[in-house]
């Protein structure tokens, strides 16, 4: 299955977006992850309020086959989550670069983004993590 | 046929790897006198012999059969039908083990979800899960979940004095190094309200026991919103023969229920296996341990069952997965589902009306007599405390020589400040003959 990236995103090796919008981030799982993972059926979210080091593992994403955690790409305070995912965790599927968004957070550092991918960094890097035959 | 898998080639190969040139080598820091000692062992017998020999050493010990038993503390003496044991001797239930492929087995996994379901309806909480290996460890997983439910952020534990000595002893052998605090059962002055006071933000949950240990019932109105007021969530050991008469944990907004499974069905065998009962609230069912069986539809709309939320187990969400328990006590759950859907609500709540009026007649006429009290102004279940005129050890080994009749708790065994004080324990067991003679032999002791 042919991977999607969006390219207002910026991306980890560990396959989360970020997608900056003023001092705010969104972040979520990318295409790549959501296929990996398969049908996800809940997400544990942090709470409004928690702050996260750049990588640190902010939440759990669950599917029918694991449970990963989730990390945040760079480092910040948690202002919203997407309350969608409770009754609809699907959304992670069906739109993992839109309405399937994890949470909102107030991005501590831009420079931090720099060390992120680009979407067609990231497609690349997809490509060699599936040449290798793993995530 | 050989049941060792190695051959010598693989055995050389080890041992080469290793840099040893036998398996011998490898006890060489055993002195040469110790590796096979002479076994000073007496000539077989035949079974004949052995079975008498074991009957003779069995009726050495003082039991259930010929004995009077007021001892309780956390294991009871009740009535188990012969259903039960009729239902858990059937092949078709013979492992006492959770099915590693689970569902194969849906006659096994249907007992399980029943077990749930009554467990549900008598702790009066949403989800149960498949069971614990008993009451103390069921303790521990709910202090686990509790801290997980906060998130690891909150790191304290209020525990009331008044819940069984062993299973506050199990819980803090779970917590240690895990840079969590126990507080509040240091002292048994520290009633309800003291403890509920003690619950602050840094707490995950109030620990209580429902009746406590020395059998009191406490009105727990208004506890769980105290608790909840502090983010911390009530979770509340209880018995369950004494649900069949009292309000349930869930009826006072309790986020956990949990409890020594044993009274239901299951005979009091030198301790164990017990079986551990653990509800809660729903919004918290991936923070809960153990197994969980679900109730589906197949692909016909046929009802099924499966293990559910697997998930949350640690061989999915390994070291981030809330307990390390992946296993349940299957035998005597089923044993439990029996005695439960055996006895039904009549027969549960007649069995502990029973314990609650022999217990208060019990209670009645020790404290009438001289030199014993007991404090009559608490409502209780099937157990109370007597103040003895001597040390509960001494009163217990007259009691068993002289009378034949097994004596109640020392509870200074647990409570140093609680000298010479007995709990003692009736059921449905205790007859109102043997209730005559326990009382007679405490006055006879006292003269």
């Amino acid at each position: 299955m042919p991977v999607k990236v969006d390219s207002r995103c910026r991306y980890a090796k560990t396959h989360e977006w970020v997608r900056v919008e003023g001092d705010m981030g969104y972040v979520g799982i990318t295409d790549y992850a959501q296929q990996q993972l398969s049908d996800v059926v809940f997400v544990e979210m942090p709470e409004v309020g928690d702050s996260f080091e750049k990588g640190e593992a902010f939440g759990v994403v669950e599917s029918v086959k694991a449970a990963s955690d989730v990390y945040l790409p760079v480092a910040g305070e948690v202002v919203e989550l997407n309350e969608e995912l409770e009754d609809s965790p699907d959304l992670v599927n069906r739109d993992p670069y839109g309405d399937g968004w994890f949470v909102k957070f107030v991005i501590e550092d831009h420079d931090e983004l720099d060390s992120l991918m680009d979407a067609e960094a990231y497609q690349q890097f997809v490509e060699r993590v599936k040449d290798e035959g793993g995530q | 046929m050989t049941y060792v898998p190695h051959t010598d080639a693989d055995r050389r190969a080890m041992l080469a790897r290793i840099g040893v040139e036998s398996v011998e080598d490898l006890f060489g820091d055993v002195p040469t006198g110790y590796r096979f000692p002479g076994l000073d062992l007496p000539e077989p017998l035949s079974e004949l012999e052995v079975m008498a020999e074991l009957r003779e050493a069995s009726e050495a010990n003082a039991d259930l059969q010929h004995n009077a038993c007021f001892l309780g503390a956390g294991a009871y003496h009740h009535f188990v039908p012969s259903v039960v044991d009729h239902v858990i001797s059937r092949s078709e239930f013979y492992t006492a083990y959770t099915p590693y492929q689970p569902e194969i087995s849906q006659g096994t996994l249907q007992t399980i979800f029943e077990y749930q379901t009554m467990i549900c309806e008598l702790t009066g909480m949403e989800v149960s899960n498949a069971s614990h290996y008993d009451g103390a460890t069921a303790l521990a997983e709910a202090v686990i979940m509790a801290l997980s439910v906060g998130r690891g952020r909150r790191t304290k534990v209020v525990m009331a004095p008044s819940v069984h000595p062993e299973y506050r002893a199990t819980a803090r052998t779970y917590v240690q190094g895990a840079g969590v605090q126990v507080v509040g059962d240091d002292r048994l002055e520290n009633d309800l309200q003291a403890l509920v006071e003690m619950v602050d933000d840094d707490t995950a949950c109030l620990v209580v026991q429902y009746p406590d240990f020395f059998g009191r019932i406490r009105d727990l109105t208004g506890v769980a919103d105290a608790v909840h007021a502090r983010g911390a969530l009530l979770a509340v050991a209880c018995n369950p023969i004494a649900l069949g008469l009292l309000k349930p944990p869930g009826a006072f907004d309790a986020d956990i229920a949990l409890g020594e499974g044993q009274p239901l069905g299951i005979p009091l065998s030198f301790g164990g296996p017990y079986l551990g009962f653990f509800a809660c609230k729903e919004q918290y069912v991936r923070r809960m341990a153990g197994r969980l069986v679900g109730e589906t539809v197949d692909l016909d709309g046929t009802r099924g069952y499966v293990l559910t939320l697997s998930t949350r187990e640690q061989h999915i969400r390994r070291q981030r997965a809330t307990s390390n328990i992946c296993t349940n006590q299957g035998l005597n759950v089923l044993a439990a589902a029996t005695y439960l859907a055996g006895m039904g609500r009549c027969g549960l709540s007649q069995v502990a009306k029973l314990c609650y009026h022999r217990a208060h007649y019990a209670a009645e006429a020790i404290s009438v007599l001289d030199g014993y009290t007991v404090d009559l102004s608490l409502p209780f279940f099937h157990e109370f405390v007597v103040g003895c005129p001597r040390p509960v050890r001494e009163i217990n080994e007259i009691l068993l020589d002289e009378y034949g009749i097994i004596g109640g708790y020392d509870l200074a065994r647990d409570y140093p400040e609680l000298e010479n004080q007995m709990l003692v324990c009736v059921t449905e067991m205790n007859s109102a003959d043997e209730i005559d003679a326990l009382v007679q032999a405490l006055e006879e002791l006292d003269s």
